[in-house]
């Protein structure tokens, strides 16, 4: 099941060309960029793993280009996406959010429905592989 | 042949049009001397706009390698001209963002084990996309300690500068003797490196000018008779320890301006004009220590 998660997500899987495009847009922003992974991509886990810190002080996208690079090289068969922190006086959050890479095969997130104080019912969602 | 691709392609216009033009006129004006060094610069501009007609012909052009290696002694404006050479490669589109990140051995060197690769790795993401100064490149390489952890950051910048040729310019500084030492035993660095370009020392009339240049950016002037204790200074100096060039004379004018202050301020003359807050008397210069022949314990030194 294909996961959406940020911007960009309802679209066929960008291309390294984009990336670097949607990568140049942020640094020309002023937006540090920070590259996570995870192989656990439930809506509700937004802590995924940092690669490395959020790179600040970048003037061209081929720097985080390479550390994307090596981050697949190690974790190629899990969900990669890329931050873009805006550190703004008054904003200091995430400002943009990517999916750039994907496993090959995508975990299923499957709805649960458990009865509790009679008939009434709880829906939970879990990520099924 | 495609109707897109032209069949002639005007140098002159490419000269006018890139802003190369503008770059090689402001290190005319603003850079004394150098001769040879202008030179080069304006020789490897030729050969990028040359490359750059060649590629829009649909001529078959590779990517020069751009990589150098500035030496020459201290204050000879090495700094300052990888600036410009930073502007002039970005106005030809060889780099992308045209900044420059200069470094030294601190900079891309760790202290453990195993910090050396991200802090190398650090600067060279910054670097992306412009110039990588290293002053002092010979400093990376201590060839009396085996496992100094300089090695590491070399072999990690020897990659780099081959592969992501198109990516950043790596510009290595240094003093003549000591980068030449550097190269003899680093010879993947000077095979990667096509242009080596070499500072020549200012002579005492150049020397001279960069300090009215200083001046003027500054607001200050000469009165005639400090510009020839100013030219007495120059000379003197240069016979001293430690001469740097331009280095040396931008310290001594500060340390004019110092005792300019000083004497206004003792003097006591009452409302100042703006023309006497801006005149740097003789006096101002001739108090310097290297008119009595340097610092006290390098005369006691030089002559016992």
């Amino acid at each position: 099941m294909r996961i959406t998660q940020g911007c960009f997500s309802f679209l066929p899987d960008l291309t390294d060309e984009q990336i670097t495009a949607q990568v140049e847009y942020c640094l020309s922003r002023d937006w540090a960029v920070g590259i996570e992974y995870t192989d656990e991509p439930h809506p509700r886990n937004t802590f995924w793993e940092m690669w490395g810190n959020p790179m600040f002080d970048l003037k061209d996208a081929k720097g985080v280009m390479m550390e994307l690079d090596d981050c697949r090289k190690a974790h190629g068969e899990k969900y990669i996406r890329m931050n873009a922190f805006d550190s703004t006086r008054g904003l200091e959050t995430v400002t943009m959010s990517f999916i750039v890479n994907r496993p090959e095969i995508e975990p299923q997130i499957v709805m649960r429905r458990t009865e509790v104080d009679g008939r009434a019912i709880r829906y939970t969602h879990e990520v099924v592989r | 042949m495609d109707d897109a691709t032209p069949l002639t392609v005007d140098l002159r216009a490419e000269f006018e049009d890139s802003g190369v033009r503008e770059v090689l006129d402001e290190l005319d004006r603003e850079l004394i001397g150098l001769a040879p060094v202008k030179s080069r610069i304006r020789e490897t501009a030729a050969l990028l706009l040359v490359e750059r007609a060649r590629a829009s012909l649909g001529l078959g052009h590779e990517t020069p390698t751009l990589h150098m290696s500035f030496t020459g002694n201290p204050g000879t404006g090495k700094t300052t001209v990888a600036l410009k050479m930073a502007g002039l490669l970005h106005r030809l589109g060889y780099v992308r963002k045209g900044h420059l990140v200069s470094v030294t051995r601190d900079d891309l060197v760790g202290q453990y084990i195993g910090h050396t690769a991200p802090k190398t790795k650090e600067v060279l993401k910054k670097a992306m996309g412009g110039v990588l100064f290293i002053d002092e490149a010979y400093y990376l390489y201590r060839p009396d300690n085996e496992r100094d952890y300089g090695q590491e950051a070399i072999e990690i910048l020897l990659q780099v500068m081959e592969n992501n040729r198109d990516d950043l310019v790596v510009i290595l500084a240094g003093y003549a003797d000591r980068m030449e030492s550097f190269f003899r035993s680093n010879p993947g660095f000077r095979s990667r490196i096509a242009h080596h370009i070499e500072f020549p020392d200012y002579t005492d009339d150049e020397l001279g000018r960069i300090a009215g240049h200083m001046l003027d950016a500054q607001g200050y002037r000469l009165t005639p008779e400090a510009e020839a204790a100013m030219d007495e200074y120059v000379t003197a100096r240069r016979g001293q320890p430690h001469f740097a060039n331009a280095r040396s004379i931008r310290n001594a004018l500060d340390r004019a301006r110092l005792r300019q202050a000083n004497r206004l301020f003792s003097a006591d003359l009452g409302p100042l004009t703006a023309d006497q807050l801006s005149t740097i008397e003789a006096e101002d210069i001739r108090a310097s220590r290297v008119f009595q022949g340097g610092l006290a314990h390098e005369r006691a030194g030089a002559a016992p």
